[in-house]
């Protein structure tokens, strides 16, 4: 089966910091990798590139049948514009460590105007459809609440649904849970693990180790904008052979 | 005190049973207050776009319009884009028929005039209130795929005008008394309407309290509407609203100063 998602050779930088040097990844559909390292490492930066919130200097991505940002006509790459990549990114889901729900919409109406406002889904359906995802998430009770009046960890769910509504298929996850006080954290976690045994594909950036040897089919292990060491969850967290790996990760328990 | 000369009869009369076109005079500095702050604020998002494109150029062109509109007096604007322009024989306003109402040269003039001159305040109060919202809301947007039209018209702007609200109160304020100014074109509006009273009565001290007083009304009569839309909009602020009134606080973008 060829990858839903496949990195070649990506490189970005910011002025003259490389901040990703030849990152190359494959993720099959269903799976889950979840992407760990020290800060600064490029981890964000990667994701945002996947979806193409940030452009890469080189190299490709393709996620299912899309080469993401650009497009190939008789052997030449050209780039897509704004309202094409849109177009590409409806398949994309994305979670941010801060939440950054709609401020000025509550709850349901941020998980309706991403399908009504860019699928043109009918209203009624998707309102059906946000409270089905709102349930789904623990919060059929905060419909009509705002960003404002919900904790950081319901308003996580509730970011994590709004990605859900336009039924991609792939998610991307920045930390989703480091902007969360302790105590929600585990409702968010809970959510995510039962999108990955529903088989849906995620990369997950995180610094909840637990919950990356749990749920994650490969770990990947960031330093200073490299692919340090790549391997099932086993491997990493029992026996790995890098030393930068070793070093983190018991920093990091 | 020998030579005081009040009517005092005369001032009350006018004040409480004030003629047909006094009452006209005050009606059309109220709609044409209303239409120019419409166009104005149109016209300031429009501008602030350009000040905030990708590209330089238009950039720069947002820039210079603003340098124009905002550095020379409206009265001098106002004369420019009237008495002016037909001067120098360049342009000859049509009167325009819309319906029952003929919109006369000079009123096109006044609007155009008031327009420009507003859009350039609104363009910077507007830039400000987008800048002061969270780049994430414009990621998020992206993330679930809109355009940048669409993150513009349902994300960004439904924001940027409820941040606008309080100091879009300040500015229909000041162009209320902006339009005063429009006598000097012959739009016989309620500043211009107590000169042609003036001229044949000669009660001048009177006369002007009067439209003294009928400013003031007008104006608390605004700020009586601003404050309680203000206070249904701040039962629940947003986090770019509380980001705008920190930063702007201590500028002038907020006072009456201009
Ligand atoms: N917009 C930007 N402009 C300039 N430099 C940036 C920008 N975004 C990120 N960087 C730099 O790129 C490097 C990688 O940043 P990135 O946010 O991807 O790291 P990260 O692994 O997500 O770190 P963290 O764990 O702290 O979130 C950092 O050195 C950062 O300073
Ligand atoms: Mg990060």
């Amino acid at each position: 089966m060829s990858p839903l998602v496949k990195i070649e050779n990506l490189c970005k930088s910011f002025g003259n910091s490389d901040v990703l040097k030849d990152i190359s990844l494959e993720i099959k559909k269903g799976e889950v990798m979840c992407i760990i390292g020290p800060s600064g490492s490029g981890k964000t930066t990667l994701a945002r590139c996947i979806n193409f919130l940030e452009t890469c200097d080189s190299g490709k991505i393709t996620v299912g049948n899309d080469l993401i940002g650009f497009k190939e006509l008789n052997g030449k790459i050209i780039p897509l514009n704004e309202t094409k990549t849109s177009k590409q990114r409806r398949n994309i889901g994305m979670v941010f460590q801060k939440f950054n729900l709609f401020s000025h919409l509550n709850a349901l109406e941020n998980i309706t105007i991403g399908p009504t406002k860019v699928l043109g889904t009918d209203v009624k359906e998707s309102i059906d459809e946000a409270k089905d995802l709102l349930k789904r998430v623990g919060l059929e009770e905060k419909c009509y609440s705002y960003p404002s009046q919900l904790s950081g960890g319901q308003q996580q769910r509730v970011a994590i649904a709004r990605a859900l509504a336009m039924k991609p298929i792939l998610m991307l996850f920045d930390e989703p849970t480091s902007a969360l006080d302790p105590e929600t954290v585990g409702e968010v976690l809970e959510v995510m693990k039962e999108l990955a045994n529903g088989g849906m594909t995620m990369i997950i950036v995180t610094h909840e180790m637990g919950f990356a040897k749990e749920v994650a089919d490969k770990v990947v292990m960031m330093d200073h904008g490299q692919i340090v060491e790549i391997g099932s969850a086993e491997k990493i967290f029992s026996n790995a052979t890098n030393p930068r790996t070793k070093a983190f990760l018991e920093m990091m328990l | 005190m020998g030579n005081l000369n009040l009517d005092i009869p005369f001032f009350f009369e006018y004040l409480f049973n004030p003629p047909d076109i006094l009452l006209y005079g005050v009606w059309l500095t109220i709609s044409i207050a209303f239409v120019a702050q419409t166009l104005g604020v149109i016209g300031g998002l429009f501008v602030a776009l350009l000040r905030m494109s990708q590209r330089w150029w238009l950039r720069e062109l947002g820039k210079l319009y603003i340098w124009i509109f905002r550095g020379v007096p409206l009265l001098v604007q106002l004369v420019i884009v009237y008495t002016g322009v037909a001067a120098a024989g360049l342009y000859k306003y049509p009167d325009i028929v819309i319906g029952p109402f003929t919109l006369s040269g000079p009123m096109q003039a006044a609007i155009l005039a008031l327009s420009l001159h507003e859009a350039a305040y609104m363009a910077e109060i507007f830039r400000a209130a987008i800048s002061s919202i969270d780049r994430g809301q414009f990621d998020a947007a992206r993330a679930v795929g809109m355009s940048p039209f669409t993150a513009m018209r349902w994300i960004i702007l439904p924001q940027a005008i409820r941040i606008v609200i309080p100091p879009l109160g300040n500015e229909f304020t000041l162009m209320i008394k902006g339009t005063s100014l429009l006598a000097i074109i012959g739009i016989r509006e309620l500043f211009g309407t107590i000169q042609q009273l003036n001229a044949a009565t000669f009660r001048t001290f009177e006369l002007f309290v009067i439209a003294a007083i009928w400013y003031l009304i007008l104006i608390t009569i605004m700020g009586f509407i601003q404050k309680h839309v203000e206070a249904y909009y701040s039962k629940h602020e947003l986090p770019a609203e509380q980001n705008f009134k920190k930063k702007y606080k201590s500028r002038n973008l907020l006072s009456n100063n201009r």
